[in-house]
């Protein structure tokens, strides 16, 4: 059988995607809950108010497959801001198929995805933590950017969390992956 | 980065295939105003599949209800148009289902109007029907849904610019990189030939894949016209890597 293709997720997909509690992969007041936030833009700099990000990450031990929803969706504003309220992912250091072998750590990261209008398909990145120095250079992903593609994955501390703009083309533009 | 770097490096996990070139839409499709100026223009980066692309959410009865899967009983009255049943599989591409995954659908009302602040086509909107709906699929891969056909509807991409009728499908998988979006179309739909969206996927068979089918047997007699829609998604390989 043969693949399916993806379709852009075009400008109405508000009418059934994001969902109440989409934006809260932990609830409101979770000891230790950081906001991930930031802008859509697009290739002239503008605001992209018509993106869903979704955003699916380790828990803070760095695992999957436990009690930890791990999942967020947030449609994006008039001003292009997504946001999410998570716990922030711990270092993974385990492997799928060959648990229990040494591994190349992980710096704690979140898989992000981005449909909007204009998209056929989702483009995905990953949202990496500026305080997470040491981690991130040694992490086997960024080790294999060079210093502009990988300041473009970097989250920077702010309040009450993370922020990180998306740039979907331009100067700026974020580093995307074929997965 | 090699396959041979990757392994040594410790980064293979179970891997799913590529999909053939032509499968997906190019993000840089010049049909598609808007995509001008919100595709990447840098080459993707290849990214090993690791733990966070090979594992995916559970969703559960939080977000989904028996009711979800019939949008035609959302409101007090029944909407307006032709009722329809649209059930299929979520398959990956050796035939394996997909279970508990999440499919959620969005669509416009019959009259081709989408109940959404940014659609100003003047047509009308009906009051007993909203346009979403959702289900898990059960063991077998399977869902079923309930709802209106939608009608076409025009927009502003190029001069008598109009959709084919179409449902949209997002699917999860038990992979994050199987995540798909995509669209439903309905066979014999005369508009295929103008519409940039559709024709972005440069694969002749692969277009098909996205126009369901009219099921005679699944018609529910007196009552809806059936159509099958089995959506595929990107299978994984053997995992020679695996311990034993």
């Amino acid at each position: 059988m043969a693949t399916t293709p993806s379709q852009t997720v075009g400008p109405f997909f508000a009418i059934e995607l994001p969902y109440d509690n989409g934006r809260y992969v932990v609830p409101d007041g979770t000891p230790g809950a950081i906001w991930l936030t930031g802008r859509v833009l697009d290739g002239a700099g503008e605001p992209v108010p018509d993106a869903l990000v979704e955003s699916w990450q380790a828990d803070p031990a760095g695992a999957f497959g436990g009690d930890f929803r791990g999942f967020g969706r947030s449609g994006t504003d008039a001003d292009g801001r997504w946001a999410i309220l998570t716990l922030k992912p711990g270092t993974i250091t385990a492997h799928p198929v060959r648990r229990g072998h040494d591994e190349t750590p992980q710096a704690p990261h979140v898989d992000l995805v981005v449909f909007a209008r204009g998209l056929l398909r989702q483009v995905v990145t990953r949202l990496y933590f500026a305080d997470e120095g040491q981690a991130n250079a040694a992490d086997p992903v960024l080790g294999g950017l060079d210093e502009q593609a990988r300041a473009t994955l970097v989250a920077a501390r702010v309040d009450d969390g993370y922020e990180l703009d998306i740039h979907l083309q331009g100067p700026h533009e974020t580093t995307f992956f074929a997965v | 980065m090699t396959d041979t770097a990757r392994r040594a490096s410790g980064l293979v996990a179970a891997t799913f295939r590529p999909d053939p070139e032509g499968t997906h839409p190019p993000l840089d499709y010049a049909g598609y105003k808007s995509t001008a100026l919100r595709h990447p223009s840098r080459p993707l980066v290849p990214l090993p599949q690791m733990l966070t692309e090979t594992t995916a959410p559970v969703f559960g009865e939080d977000r989904v209800t028996a009711a979800d899967a019939d949008l035609t009983r959302q409101h007090e009255g029944e909407p307006q148009g032709e009722r329809i049943i649209v059930y299929g599989r979520v398959l990956e591409d050796d035939g394996r289902p997909v279970p508990n995954t999440l499919v959620e659908i969005w669509q416009a009302n019959a009259a081709g109007r989408y109940r959404h602040a940014g659609d100003q086509h003047p047509a009308p909107l009906d009051p007993h029907f909203s346009g979403g709906g959702r289900c898990l699929t059960d063991a077998q891969g399977r869902f079923r849904f309930v709802t209106i056909k939608p009608g076409a509807y025009p927009w502003g991409n190029h001069h008598n610019a109009w959709r084919p009728a179409h449902i949209h499908f997002s699917v999860f998988g038990r992979a994050f990189l199987q995540r798909l979006v995509t669209q439903m179309y309905f066979p014999g739909d005369p508009l295929f030939f103008q519409d940039p969206i559709f024709n972005s996927v440069a694969d002749p068979a692969a277009r098909e894949r996205m126009i369901c089918r009219f099921d005679l047997e699944q018609t529910q007699p007196e009552w809806a016209l059936a159509y099958q829609f089995d959506i595929v998604l990107r299978g994984a390989e053997a995992t020679p890597m695996e311990d034993h």
